[in-house]
């Protein structure tokens, strides 16, 4: 994977996130603390804010380029985004929140549905009501809709917040071995250092929206 | 209690009326929630006030515009009547149009209120998931905003079963072929006619406490 991200420029409320980096491992984690733009340059890369300037490709499709004002549509840029909030549909099924995303059918083996509950081991959830489901199973759920999308990448701010040590445990289990399984890179957000040694090849770190250092997560957080 | 044949045929009338003038209404009044829900633009200040409109002017005088409006030589009517033969004024067309109009501002309201109260997180993810705009609108967006949506629908209905002012000047009051239950309840208490106009004061009493109790059943059935 390569993720070109030139000459970001986003004004946010407190401050302007600027970045220049390429990113070239396959589990990158972006650090840093409370408001420091992190959720921020997902939602940029996910397409869901407009910067006031930006270049950025992943591999070979450009997904923003505002000297050319191109911005490739959201539903095109097959980004696999879980966010720190509650994000199942709340008038959906578990299992029809899982399909939303293939369209009733799975797209590539690899993706395909039996493949992805056997790996986060959500069979037992999916005739429950997203009403009734834990933080943790709804976290589950939310990276397994995720996947089902078959995403070139995969986007995860801070899931692990606010769940219990047994538990977190158990899920930084399976976003381990996710890459191994499912082949796709993650760019995953957190101010946990625990989390991000755990998890992550490289790490940058953030802070009030600039690039403060970049590199081996154990060297970088101890 | 029993009705006559004249007050089920009024009855009936007046439901079917009412409900097609909210059937009508009801695309126009997503499309112009939504943007009011969602956007800023040019004009929407505007756009909002004459929506609002009916609401706050005399129906009386409501009625007196669409007269104008819908007649023979009036700016629609004449259209109407000349290209497609079809006269409003005075028939049960009539009836409609001004059920339609003056239930429209509340029906607004309530679907511009449920719009609002939809999380957009949920729209931005639908488009992480592959979702165009058609699809998140049809698959997300409008089943969060359904509790608004059929609040808007249900006053909309009762506010056209109760309306009044407008129709009798649009529509007059001709039985058999206008009258609603309003304007019989109306005609009833002024010829005297007391068991009539209590019969349908009590139907009124029913569909009005009908609507809210399957109004609140839905919104509960559908609560999140």
């Amino acid at each position: 994977m390569k993720l070109e991200i030139r000459e970001l420029s986003l004004r946010l409320e407190q401050f302007t996130l600027e970045l220049d980096v390429d990113l070239q491992n396959a589990r990158t984690g972006i650090f840093g603390p409370s408001g420091s733009g992190k959720t921020s340059l997902l939602e940029t890369i996910a397409g869901l804010r407009k910067p006031e300037t930006a270049r950025i490709r992943l591999d070979n499709c450009l997904f923003e380029d505002t000297e050319q004002a191109y911005s490739l549509p959201v539903r095109l840029r097959r980004i696999g985004y879980v966010p720190q909030d509650d994000s199942l549909f709340p008038h959906l099924s578990v299992r029809r929140n899982l399909l939303y995303g293939t369209n009733g059918k799975s797209k590539h083996d690899t993706f395909s549905f039996d493949h992805v509950i056997g790996f986060l081991k959500i069979g037992s959830l999916l005739a429950r009501d997203v009403r009734s489901l834990s933080r943790g199973e709804n976290q589950r759920i939310v990276i397994a809709r995720a996947l089902l999308s078959a995403p070139r990448l995969l986007l995860l701010d801070e899931p692990l917040t606010a769940l219990d040590a047994s538990l977190k445990e158990t899920i930084l289990q399976q976003l381990r071995s996710l890459h191994h399984e499912f082949g796709i890179p993650m760019l995953y957000v957190t101010h946990d250092p625990v989390e991000a040694n755990d998890i992550c090849e490289e790490i940058l770190i953030l802070e009030s929206g600039r690039l403060l250092s970049r590199g081996n997560p154990r060297e970088l957080l101890g | 209690m029993s009705l006559t044949q004249a007050e089920w045929q009024i009855i009936g009338f007046t439901l079917a009326a009412c409900a097609l003038s909210t059937l009508v209404i009801l695309p126009f009044g997503l499309a112009v929630a939504w943007p009011l829900a969602r956007y800023r633009w040019p004009g929407k200040l505007l756009v909002e006030t004459l929506v609002t409109l009916p609401l706050v002017l005399p129906p009386v005088a409501t009625g007196l515009l669409l007269l104008k409006f819908f007649s023979r030589r009036g700016l629609l009517g004449q259209f109407l009547h000349k290209q497609l033969g079809i006269d409003v004024v005075f028939t049960w067309r009539a009836v409609v149009v001004a059920a339609a109009v003056m239930s429209f501002p509340l029906l607004v309201r309530s679907v511009r209120v449920g719009f609002q109260s939809v999380n957009q997180r949920f729209e931005h993810i639908a488009r992480t998931l592959g979702a165009g705009d058609a699809r998140v609108f049809f698959t997300v967006t409008l089943p969060l905003a359904s509790r608004g949506i059929v609040a808007g629908v249900v006053l909309a209905f009762a506010r056209a079963v109760g309306e009044f002012g407008a129709t009798i000047v649009v529509a007059g009051n001709i039985p058999g072929k206008t009258t609603t239950l309003s304007l019989e309840i109306f005609e009833t208490v002024q010829l005297g006619h007391d068991a009539s106009a209590y019969r349908l004061l009590i139907v009124s009493v029913i569909i009005a406490f009908g609507a809210v109790w399957l109004s609140e059943a839905l919104m509960k059935k559908s609560a999140l």
